[in-house]
């Protein structure tokens, strides 16, 4: 038996020892000899109080400020401190029952015993200052400040978000936040929650037996300041979001309005709306509660979420896509004796000139003319199959940004549908497709499925002759030198920017055509502006199809592009078209001028209909 | 045979009591305080079977096992649960496991047995090598999850080595790699080069006690690497601290093998290897981390090392733990009196920081009674290690308490803020199922061995 190294045992014996001689050494002076921990830590009780910083404010694009902090009082309590205390003096101050007291200390306990939690959240100052002088009779609490969020308007719920607190699965996955911290829930507060959020810190002080604290423990060497957060300037236009959600009330649907330049959203209503500050202080579960059991879907943040057929505005990406295709040139013209007939299908058209060429079937949305450059697309000659034209065609609708997320600086985009050719394969055989069976495409119904903000941003597209800016609703980070730089790519469509002229000029006939020329959206006009737009009207088996329009102004160096969809509204001509217009004048105007128009938006009420009859 | 049977037992029964009454302070009124008795329970039965198996089991088994506890932690990192950015634990229902506990037996095991096979000899590089894969590949393995503190342990298993037969020079050269792997993560680097030359040559000095060659030596160098600093302050030279500094200590290594080839100074090279290969090893720890691993990661390694982990500052744990442990004084505040300790700790922490409870509440009294009986603990398995007549028994003997010392040490010691925190638990005392099994497993192994060491070479 090999044992060689045998007294290296009595090295190992002799470091232990000296090991353990050192420990009971090093506990010896730190127990017995210094005193100075017993007199601190025997008499008095350290508290750590956290320093909850002020969120970063957000502004609006013009310097209006929208969200600030103010400070709220959290009554706070550590269940090892509790000792017996005068129930009835503490519930009378706070204006709660016995039974609040025993539950909230129960609830208190089994979060921890040695970790102080929050008693009463958001105590008003006035309560804050009667409990204040009589906190020593209450052992084991203390008052933690707090800021929470206010709001100087009550608009754009849905844009800016809210805060709310964290749930157990993000304290469990991320360690910054404890229990009770708060976090952006939506909106910009959700997306920009690192920004906005700053850092946490903490004052460690004395207290003593009296629970009144008796200064800073070892003259604060143990304290960490809170940082501040980040201050946000947000792309919203604080009056045109105001106003368009004055216009939209009693509406259900959807504003997008975007600067087409940059890509800067400037307005973003999403009716019913609610107002953001209903969903702070102490009576926000019952708010919330409310809104979430609303039929209407306050919460539901439809110019993001909500998908539908673009219906007539889809004719504008059809008329590009055949120009780019070369199936049809500016003069090439159809004629249209109350629609399209081929074979078994019939698409119906409404009355009009007849033949028209491209910006005139533009001008006058007529469906005959669509149907016939839709199937010239996908049976043009030099593809092989329909197959391979759907493809093309498909190609084309996608470089527009529908069909996938926008990836803008929202977290809860809806991609949208537009239907792949295995789709119909699935629908209808391999073979058993043609460019006939899919036309209600050629119209913007049947599959397609294009959410407010995808609609907005291909009218921002059409703005700048074939590109656009990724939308967004942050402009500035306060201290940064830009925002993502996903923002600023310039995705360019694949169509050529020769052909937006032709269509862009249907537009403008569409609005500004003489009278009895067949304009279908001349509600729109807005004296010395030139506003360019398409009506929609997106079938609905459920009821009133949707109203839809999609515009931008001036033609030229466009400042505002835009989608508006009223819900049951019917044609797009009805609400949707005025309501845009009023968008526009207000932007770049800053003052209505049409009154009447105004008024006869804000009296409309598509929501109680119902309940009258 | 019986006797010892029962003083172990009694052993084992003395810290769980004091485990046992330790946990009914921390966590009265919550549930962890029942699991822990489950698990107790749990440990017993555990304790019992491993007594009842044969002996022969583990040293038959010893590779089996090992390859059982590397495929555990292989499919930990694939399929573990991640609970603050580590993945170190599967879950079963309501129970957790961490594979990494029940390595260190696994490692123990084949240690034992692949150093008392036949033909061993630690000075064979071969086998040199081997040893090293038994250690090194859990102990990666476990980095990855990460898990620092439970890698560190291993680095223990070399004075396993050294009581085998390793060469102090080597014993000598593991710790320097641990202390400098934790130094680069936490200092600066340029501290450290400078220190490690400045050491190195102080070294040299000690052993060659000749203080003509070794101002000679230290003369050379700061000359070559003043006379590069000139070079770069007067001709502009874009020439980086780090690469004057260690030009310098190349160019003087030509003119020391002049020196060595005439005066024959052994010494002289190993220091100048050792000093050489710390720096080189500093650059690639800082390399590693800085360029390999990607922030996530690096973020994970500082949070472990508790380099940028505190919410409240630097410290702050062993700030709490030293006034909870210094105001209990000389008796404590008594049983379940205290009021220093867990207010704010995280819970994972408040498992390895036990020793500030009993620091506080049964004072000085009671943390010297606790080191005590740990050292007596550590003492008994030393002698029964070194009473096995089997060269697997020994070995694993030393394995366990290498384990035991390495945890205790540093657990104690950072808790009392000798060391730094690594998060290791106690033996026994810190709350967790699976250290307190895996810690049962080791010592009963280890017991049943002691037991049948007689027979052991029938
Ligand atoms: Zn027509």
């Amino acid at each position: 038996m090999k044992n060689t190294y045998e007294n290296r045992k009595y090295v190992f014996g002799a470091f232990l020892l000296l090991i353990a001689v050192v420990y009971i050494g090093k506990l010896f002076s730190l127990q017995v000899l210094d005193k100075s921990y017993q007199s601190t830590a025997s008499n008095n009780v350290l508290r750590y109080i956290t320093q909850y910083p002020a969120r970063g404010l957000i502004y609006d694009r013009t310097g209006k400020l929208l969200v600030y902090n103010e400070a709220v009082y959290d009554l706070m309590v550590l269940p090892i401190q509790v000792k017996e205390f005068d129930t009835s003096a503490f519930c009378e101050i706070l204006e709660i029952t016995h039974n609040d007291v025993r539950r909230w200390i129960q609830n208190a306990k089994e979060y921890s015993y040695y970790t102080s939690s929050p008693f009463l959240k958001q105590v008003s100052s006035e309560t804050y200052a009667v409990l204040q002088e009589k906190l020593y009779q209450f052992p084991g609490f203390f008052v933690q400040p707090r800021p929470i969020r206010k709001y100087s308007k009550h608009i754009a719920g849905h844009a800016l978000g809210y805060v709310g607190e964290v749930d157990e699965r993000t304290i469990k996955d991320n360690p910054f936040y404890k229990m009770g911290d708060y976090t952006g829930i939506s909106g910009i507060e959700k997306s920009y929650e690192k920004v906005l959020r700053g850092e946490k810190g903490v004052n460690v002080y004395l207290v003593d037996v009296h629970n009144r604290i008796k200064g800073s423990f070892q003259n604060g060497k143990n304290d960490k300041p809170a940082i501040v957060g980040t201050n946000i300037i947000s792309t919203i236009d604080a009056d045109l979001q105001e106003y368009g959600e004055k216009l939209m009330v009693n509406k259900i649907g959807s504003i997008v309005a975007i600067e087409p330049s940059t890509g800067e959203i400037l307005a973003l209503v999403s009716s019913p709306t609610y107002d953001p500050s209903s969903l702070l202080g102490r009576g926000r579960s019952k708010v919330f509660e409310k809104l979430s059991s609303d039929t209407l879907e306050p919460f539901f943040n439809r110019p993001l979420m909500a998908t539908y057929p673009p219906g007539s505005t889809f004719k504008l990406i059809n008329g590009l896509i055949g120009l780019q295709e070369k199936v049809i040139y500016k003069q090439t013209e159809f004629y249209c004796y109350g629609g399209y007939y081929s074979r078994s299908i019939h698409v119906g058209c409404h009355n009009h000139d007849t033949p028209l060429n491209l910006p005139e079937a533009v001008q006058n949305s007529c469906n005959a003319y669509f149907c016939n450059v839709f199937r010239w697309i996908l049976d043009n000659p030099v593809y092989s199959s329909v197959r391979q034209g759907y493809n093309a065609w498909k190609d084309h609708v996608l470089s527009f940004g529908f069909g996938h997320k926008l990836e803008s600086d929202f977290s809860y985009e809806l991609k949208g549908f537009v239907p792949m050719d295995s789709y119909y394969d699935r629908y209808y055989g391999i073979t058993g497709w043609s460019s006939l069976t899919v036309l209600s495409l050629a119209i913007g119904q049947g599959e397609l499925g294009i959410t407010p903000l995808q609609m907005a941003n291909m009218t921002a597209a059409i703005a700048n002759h074939g590109y656009y800016f990724t939308p967004h609703i942050v402009k500035e980070i306060e201290g940064e030198k830009g925002i993502d730089e996903r923002f600023s790519v310039k995705h360019q469509t694949t169509i050529d920017s020769v052909y937006f002229p032709i269509i862009i000029d249907g537009m403008d006939k569409a609005v500004n055509g003489p009278p009895g020329s067949g304009s279908t959206a001349r509600i729109a006009r807005i004296k010395d502006i030139t506003v360019c737009g398409k009506t929609g009207t997106a079938e609905n088996p459920h009821g009133e199809d949707h109203s839809i329009f999609v515009a931008f102004a001036p033609r030229d160096n466009p400042k505002i592009a835009l989608s508006v969809h009223v819900e049951n509204g019917g044609f797009g001509s009805t609400y949707a078209a005025p309501i845009a217009s009023l968008m526009i004048e207000k932007y770049l105007n800053r003052e209505i001028s049409r009154q009447w128009l105004e008024n006869f938006i804000l009296e409309t009420d598509l929501i109680h209909i119902d309940k009258k009859d | 045979m019986l006797y010892l049977l029962i003083v172990f037992l009694g052993w084992v029964n003395i810290y769980s009591a004091v485990y046992n009454e330790e946990h009914h302070k921390i966590f009265d009124l919550s549930q962890r305080y029942g699991k822990q008795l489950v698990l107790i329970f749990g440990a017993l039965i555990i304790a019992l079977l491993v007594i009842v198996t044969d002996s022969r089991f583990y040293s038959l088994f010893a590779y089996f096992l090992y390859a059982v506890v590397i495929l555990l932690l292989i499919t930990v990192l694939l399929f573990g649960k991640d609970i603050h950015g580590a993945k170190s634990w599967f879950e079963l229902g309501a129970f957790r496991l961490q594979p990494a506990e029940f390595a260190k037996a696994g490692t123990a095991l084949a240690l034992a047995r692949y150093l008392s096979s036949r033909g061993f000899n630690i000075r064979n590089l071969k086998n040199l090598f081997n040893t090293g894969l038994i250690i090194f590949v859990p102990a990666l393995l476990i980095l990855i999850q990460p898990d620092t503190g439970s890698t560190l342990v291993y680095f223990a298993f070399i004075l396993v080595l050294y009581r085998e037969g390793l060469s102090g020079g080597i014993l000598i050269i593991g710790i320097l790699m641990v202390v400098l792997f934790i130094l680069t993560l936490i200092m600066d680097k340029m501290t450290i080069i400078i220190a490690l030359l400045v050491v190195g040559y102080l070294v040299f000095w000690i052993l060659d006690r000749n203080i003509k060659r070794f101002l000679i030596a230290a003369l050379i160098y700061i000359g070559l690497a003043g006379s590069l600093f000139g070079l770069k302050e007067f001709t502009g030279l874009e020439l980086s601290v780090y690469f004057i500094l260690i030009f310098s200590l190349i160019i003087s290594g030509f003119i020391y093998i002049y020196f060595v080839y005439f005066h024959r100074i052994q010494k002289a090279v190993l220091m100048y290897l050792l000093m050489f290969g710390s720096i080189i090893f500093t650059f690639t720890v800082d390399y590693t981390f800085n360029n390999i691993l990607k922030p996530h990661q690096q973020k994970r390694i500082n949070i472990l090392l508790n380099i940028e982990s505190d919410p409240y500052g630097s410290g702050y744990n062993v700030n709490q733990s030293i006034i909870a442990i210094g105001s209990g004084g000389l008796y404590g505040k008594g049983f379940l009196q205290g009021t220093q300790t867990k207010f704010e700790f995280v819970p994972e922490q408040s498992t390895d920081f036990i020793f500030c409870t009993v620091g506080e509440e049964w004072g000085f009294l009671g943390t010297s009674l606790i080191i005590i009986l740990y050292t007596v603990f550590l003492f008994r398995i030393l002698f029964l290690a070194e009473r096995q007549r089997s060269e697997f028994g020994r070995v694993f003997g030393y394995s366990v308490f290498v384990i035991f010392l390495f945890h205790i040490v540093i657990n104690i010691g950072m808790t009392i803020g000798l060391l730094p925190v690594i998060g290791i638990p106690l033996p026994f005392m810190s709350y967790g199922g699976s250290s307190l099994w895996a810690f049962t497993i080791l010592l009963f192994v280890f017991l049943r061995l002691d037991i049948s060491r007689q027979e052991y070479f029938i």
